[in-house]
């Protein structure tokens, strides 16, 4: 049954199909391993495994009446951002502590009606704001390379039980890296859609211009698989894209020969480790040895990209949180009229990073600041946006470091906000760009710590991404769960 | 000294956050830095540039005026900490003098 793990979901697919296992076989496999490591490792915040099995009953009955759905039968682990019906749904908050959704976000719906297994709730950053999983009200997540180290974040929950063997895949989501970075740190693939791929319907927002939903999975074609059965236009969402989605395994296995690789000076920067630089050099030249040609490319408003993307981000933050006021659901303190009522329940809901950030959107919103903040950083998002396109012209995908450094410590980073947003800058000039990009293992730091590859693409060419991730995967063979968890 | 005490004060009110004391230092120092930061953005010259939203422009997506299915009563109350029938029960909205 171990060897389950080192299956693609294709495969795994082919056990169910053939009977050999049952999808409540496959699902109590994963709850076993559940029960056995994740008292250390921390990723699950509540489990749902009567209502897993209850679907693995019903999967397996439709896998009886000849059904063939590619997740039909396979068990996910879920950020705890997604609303679900009747399941809590916390965004690891004290705001949201105890609120049960009365509806399912439409990715819910999607991977519902595909049969797949709802095993439980995955820890993240509260309100998805961090790069650590730190910022949780409720625990840390530990990496399961390292325990003494973080998963990454906002998602770190979701790459670590991805990581370990916790579930056949999950989903989380990436406003500026929280997929990608945490991906790259615990060794796992992740992908973040282009803006509007994925309909943000009943996700829980953080900054509406940047969310996006995707999939973390231990290899490439999991990724796709996923992807398939998550993206779409959805009317309930006025920010989807209408385009029609491919088949995103249709390309996998095809080479990659004359394929042009963007490689943007400005990412390969003097603080990256040493480690990092080691690994990004190796895999460059496994995409040269497979017939492509690396380009120089610059992003000159590279340096301006966090600083933007806070100040954008924070705004729309604070917009969205303002909904969390005791009246309707959530947490609610006493006061002695509304106002106070409002102010002892965020008082009380809300964690530290958050009401920092909100402090600085309202601030940056406010009046007299606009046009200086927010209204200047919508502008230098459009610098920004036009150093992609200017490049794409030269290549078809761009290559980066996902991230400057490996897995830090846990504690390392909490003192100073500053430091910690930094670890975010290879990522968040995608999210302000709309772009599609993912992050895929590529080898190993010195200490045995995870080193991830970051592909982007052009807008809504996924699947070119894909068929170049797949590639990379099958040359460089990276090792997938720690010994730890075998 | 970009931010002060005072305003963060203001700030979190307008946000609705009552603060301890302690966090309103924090904050304020914190705060500081990071507005310092963002003035890199005033390196940049941006005349004549629009700003982005989406990076994918999409059309402004109506529907038609149609009734549709909504949450019943119940469902959409059933997280309310306090109510009464239909409504949403909450401390006056008229500030209460001390």
């Amino acid at each position: 049954m171990e060897n389950i793990l080192d299956m693609t979901i294709k495969e795994t697919r082919g056990l169910l199909k053939r009977r050999e296992i049952t999808a409540v076989e496959l699902t109590s496999f994963y709850l076993d391993r559940i029960h056995r490591y994740d008292e250390e490792l921390k990723a699950y915040l509540r489990m749902s495994e009567e209502e897993a099995l209850e679907m693995a009953r019903d999967a397996d009955a439709r896998i009886a009446r000849g059904e063939d759905s590619p997740l039909l039968g396979i068990p996910f682990g879920i950020k705890d951002i997604f609303c679900t019906k009747g399941i809590e749904t916390t965004c690891a908050s004290q705001m949201l502590k105890g609120f049960i959704p009365p509806y399912d976000a439409t990715v819910i719906k999607k991977l519902k009606d595909s049969g797949f297994i709802h095993l439980g709730r995955l820890n993240m950053d509260e309100f998805a704001m961090g790069s650590s999983t730190e910022n949780s009200s409720f625990q840390t997540t530990k990496n399961p390379w390292d325990l003494t180290r973080i998963p990454g974040g906002s998602s770190g929950g979701s790459a670590s039980a991805v990581a370990a063997g916790l579930c056949a895949a999950s989903l989380g989501t990436d406003t500026g890296g929280s997929i990608r970075q945490p991906a790259g740190l615990c060794g796992v693939v992740g992908m973040k859609p282009t803006y509007g791929r994925v309909s943000r319907y009943g996700l829980i927002a953080f900054a509406s211009s940047l969310d996006q939903i995707g999939p973390l999975t231990r290899n490439v074609m999991d990724c796709a698989i996923v992807m398939n059965a998550i993206a779409g236009y959805d009317p309930m969402d006025s920010t989807s894209i209408p385009q029609a989605v491919p088949d995103y395994t249709e390309r996998l296995g095809r080479d990659i020969k004359g394929m042009k690789i963007g490689i943007p000076k400005e990412y390969f920067i003097d603080g990256m480790e040493r480690d990092v630089k080691k690994m990004l050099g190796e895999s460059l030249s496994v995409f040269e040895k497979q017939g492509a040609t690396l380009v120089d490319v610059s992003l000159p408003h590279t340096e301006y990209a966090v600083a933007a993307y806070y100040i954008i981000c924070t705004a729309e933050a604070s917009s969205n949180l303002a909904r969390y006021d005791g009246v309707k659901y959530g947490l609610r303190s006493e006061g002695k009229d509304i106002i106070d009522m409002y102010k002892k329940t965020r008082l009380k809901g809300f964690g530290k990073e958050v009401k920092r950030r909100i402090i600085l959107g309202t601030y940056v919103l406010s009046s007299g600041y606009y046009d200086a903040y927010y209204r200047k950083a919508g502008k230098v998002r459009t610098l920004i946006r036009r150093d992609f396109d200017e490049a794409f012209k030269t290549c078809d995908i761009i290559v980066t470091p996902v991230s400057p450094t490996t897995a830090f410590k846990v504690g390392e980073k909490t003192e100073d906000p500053l430091t910690m947003y930094l670890s975010d800058i290879f990522t968040i000039p995608i999210n302000l760009a709309g772009l599609p990009a993912m992050s895929v293992p590529c080898g190993f730091d010195n200490n045995g710590l995870p080193v991830g590859l970051q592909i982007i693409g052009k807008p809504l060419d996924e699947a070119l991404m894909i068929q170049a991730a797949f590639a990379f995967e099958s040359e460089r063979n990276v090792k997938k769960i720690p010994d730890a968890f075998r | 000294m970009k931010i002060t005490k005072a305003v963060v004060e203001y700030v979190a009110h307008l946000g609705r956050l009552e603060l301890e004391p302690r966090e309103i230092d924090l904050y304020t120092n914190q705060l500081d830095r990071i507005l310092q930061y963002m003035d890199t953005l005033n390196k940049l010259d941006t005349e004549g540039i629009e700003p982005t939203s989406h990076a994918i422009p999409v059309e402004c997506v109506l529907r038609g005026d149609i009734v549709r299915d909504s949450f019943e009563i119940d469902e959409s109350l059933q997280n309310a900490p306090d109510r009464k029938g239909s409504f949403f029960k909450v401390p006056p909205i008229i500030e209460v003098e001390e």
